[in-house]
């Protein structure tokens, strides 16, 4: 068990290094051996911190205090102040200035630690998830009056629209703009659905969402409907969340019995009812057509588009879908304000984001932080370290459609333009943290054939694609592996990506793309070496000699 | 043949039952599958036929409908049924391993169900469960963190 109560960061830019980057750096780690903290105190060299007055800039979580421009002769002073005696190395701190570029959510946490923030699972394990009594004593259903009383509909999505909300799915598609899409929607019937058909391999924060705030939901659906023009809502819930169906079957009940839910909603005209609706198994279906048709009893086939749900929807009506996630941002909008929500995370990404750790850290589970947090942190503070000490390699993002992060960029902030500018993305919120025991290979062969297994078959770029690819990975894995199956597995992820009908064969051939664009030097060596560096592929280990 | 009389007659109730709870329109073939599928164990082929006649969809629907999802089968399965999850988050911290120690000591592999009946082995993709992969479900039961070396004593709560 590995587990550090700080984290140093020195800035190594080409500016920071000129000035003696390196030295503080190596002086830093004698001083820290010197005091006899080095099994409490991680050290690393991060990028471009993103000022360059006061470099080279040495950075203490968890306060996030900066220090600069730190000389090798200053880090005696500032370990034993700081690290030693646990108080700020007074006349060392760099002139309080805003951080901008790669590592700029430092300025926005306000010099505080990346703590958890809690907005989508506030009341998760703190209320009776069986008692509508124990929702209300904790602000429930008070947005829900608000809107009802105080607000007309095109108030609630302006409202919506300032909060600068995004969706949680993984697309990231603006919120309010959907609801307004859907409220201009020509249509005397329409309809609210909340896909909760939490499929990504390694996602389970949407089932802790229902599971421990029902009431949550309903809440948010009942005001997205107002604000829509809905008069009816379906929760699709995956089939094997046995627990999340009757906790939501159950809060429907008791919200109707107060009057929170069904007819004249809080004595008003407006009224609202609201479904439950089981999954049976099925990847695609968290997919929003594809769910459409399932919920209309069908296979779950995704839809040509456009037209759009928000127009063609649920029987050919508007519909809105919104994920669990973005749902249960919903009602702490409208009781706090868009301000407040902008307040927290980055200005492009506002609000918290839901992430479930896994793999090799020492503590797996599920964090909610604000946008922005980078993997180094979530790993040190949050994973409490890799497990036995071992190294970071890699980390897989949202499931299986999400991207592979090489450790060089465990210091971009996670929100969903700055993974868009690094080339990766945030997919459901999923990370798979894994240590250098992982073969790439091996992790990509399984990638593709979770891919291969839930393709639903009916277009043939991602049912063919998905086939070939998992073949030719199963073949480097044996050592028959050809270099010129490299470029066919680049081709088929381009051709799936371009050609796919929908969201799961366009990114089917991601985690490929990565693995071959950051670890191809490991790809290679399976075929031209015929081993894995890794000994997990059955190619054969490496053998070395002493 | 008393048994297979009975057996019919178990599932004609059980369709019974799933259309009583969710009504005969399209929207509830889904959920009337799931209720048969849970109660059986598995969707017989007079039992689709019976949904196909009461909610009047063509026999292909019913089936095309019921092959795709994973949680409905068309094939009998072992009185009990172990998933295994082989999603990446389950594969990487020991999954692989736990998957081969399963086959061995079963000695059959996917898909497969043993000769006396007893046990099913199926993959199923992730569970929502992964902070605490690898993880296997036989039945409704969950465990979570298994080791090659924990399977026997699992299996062995199974009569």
């Amino acid at each position: 068990m590995k587990t550090y109560r700080s984290m140093v960061l020195v800035s190594s830019d080409p500016d920071s290094m000129e000035r003696g980057a390196q030295q503080v750096f190596e002086r830093l780690q004698e001083e820290i051996k010197a005091f006899g903290l080095e099994d409490e105190i991680s050290l690393s060299m991060v990028g471009d911190v993103g000022r360059h007055d006061a470099i080279p800039m040495v950075i203490v979580y968890p306060e996030a205090t900066i220090y600069g421009p730190v000389r090798p002769e200053d880090v005696h002073f500032l370990v034993e102040e700081h690290l030693y005696k646990g108080r700020v190395a007074a006349g060392l701190q760099a002139p309080a200035r805003e951080l901008s570029g790669r590592i700029a959510w430092l300025s926005a946490r306000k010099g505080t630690l990346p703590a958890e923030k809690r907005i989508v699972l506030e009341r998760a394990g703190i209320i009776d998830p069986n008692s509508i009594e124990d929702y209300i004593l904790h602000d429930g259903y008070t947005a829900l009056g608000k809107v009802l009383t105080e607000m007309t509909p095109t108030q609630v999505i302006e409202e919506i629209t300032k909060s600068g909300l995004r969706g949680r799915g993984g697309a990231g598609f603006p919120t309010g703009l959907k609801w307004s899409f859907v409220s201009k929607a020509k249509g005397d019937k329409k309809f609210v659905v909340c896909n909760a058909d939490e499929s990504e391999p390694g996602t389970f924060k949407d089932r802790v969402i229902i599971e421990g705030d029902p009431h949550s939901i309903l809440e948010a659906m009942t005001i997205a409907g107002y604000a829509v023009g809905a008069s009816e809502g379906y929760v699709y819930v995956r089939g094997e969340y046995l627990l999340a169906q009757n906790r939501l079957l159950q809060a429907i009940r008791q919200a109707e019995e107060m009057g929170m839910l069904g007819s004249h909603i809080f004595g008003t005209n407006f009224s609202f009812h609201i479904h439950i609706h089981s999954g049976a198994g099925a990847y695609i279906c968290g997919e929003e057509t594809a769910l459409i048709e399932s919920i209309e009893g069908k296979r779950g086939e995704p839809r040509s588009r456009p037209p759009y749900p928000t127009t063609h929807g649920l029987w050919g009506k508007p519909t809105l879908v919104n994920n669990v996630e973005t749902l249960a941002n919903v009602p702490a909008i409208i009781r706090n304000g868009a301000a407040w929500y902008r307040s927290i995370g980055t200005p492009s990404s506002p609000g918290t984001k839901v992430y479930t750790i896994l793999g090799h850290v020492n503590a797996t589970g599920l964090i909610e932080v604000p946008m922005g947090i980078t993997l180094r942190e979530v790993i040190a503070i949050y994973g409490k370290g890799m497990k036995n000490g071992s190294t970071f390699k890699l980390a897989q993002t949202g499931g299986s459609s999400g991207s592979v992060i090489p450790a060089s960029l465990q210091d971009t902030p996670m929100d969903f333009d700055a993974y868009a500018k690094a080339g990766v993305s945030l997919g459901s919120g999923a990370l798979l943290i894994c240590n250098e025991d992982t073969c790439v290979v091996d992790l990509a062969k399984v990638l593709m054939n979770f891919f291969r297994r839930e393709s639903c078959g009916k277009c043939n770029p991602c049912r063919i694609g998905t086939q070939r690819s998992y073949e030719i990975l199963d073949n480097i894995s044996k050592g028959t592996g050809t270099l010129a199956d490299l470029d066919t597995l680049l081709e088929l992820a381009d051709n799936m990506n371009q050609l796919s009908n929908c969201g799961l064969g366009q990114t089917a051939g991601t985690p490929v793309r990565d693995v071959l664009k950051y670890f191809r030097a490991e790809v290679e060596a399976h075929i031209r070496l015929k081993v894995c560096p890794t000994g997990v592929c059955p190619v054969g280990k490496l053998i070395t000699v002493s | 043949m008393v048994t297979e009389t009975q057996n019919k007659q178990a599932v004609m109730n059980a369709v019974e039952a799933a259309i009583k709870e969710h009504g005969t329109s399209r929207e509830e073939l889904i959920p009337i599958l799931n209720d048969i599928n849970r109660k059986i164990g598995y969707l017989p082929q007079e039992a689709l036929e019976e949904v196909s006649r009461r909610l009047r969809l063509a026999k292909s629907q019913v089936f095309a409908v019921t092959t795709f999802y994973r949680m409905l089968s068309t094939k009998p399965r072992g009185r009990h049924v172990i998933q295994f999850c082989e999603s990446a988050p389950c594969h990487v911290v020991g999954g692989r391993e736990v998957w081969e120690t399963l086959q061995d000591i079963l000695k059959i592999s996917e898909d497969e169900t043993t000769p006396d009946g007893k046990w099913s082995l199926v993959t199923t993709s992730c569970l929502g469960i992964c902070g605490v992969g690898p993880v296997i479900v036989i039945d409704d039961d969950i465990y979570g963190n298994v080791t090659p070396e924990q399977i026997p004593d699992i299996l062995a709560r199974y009569s």
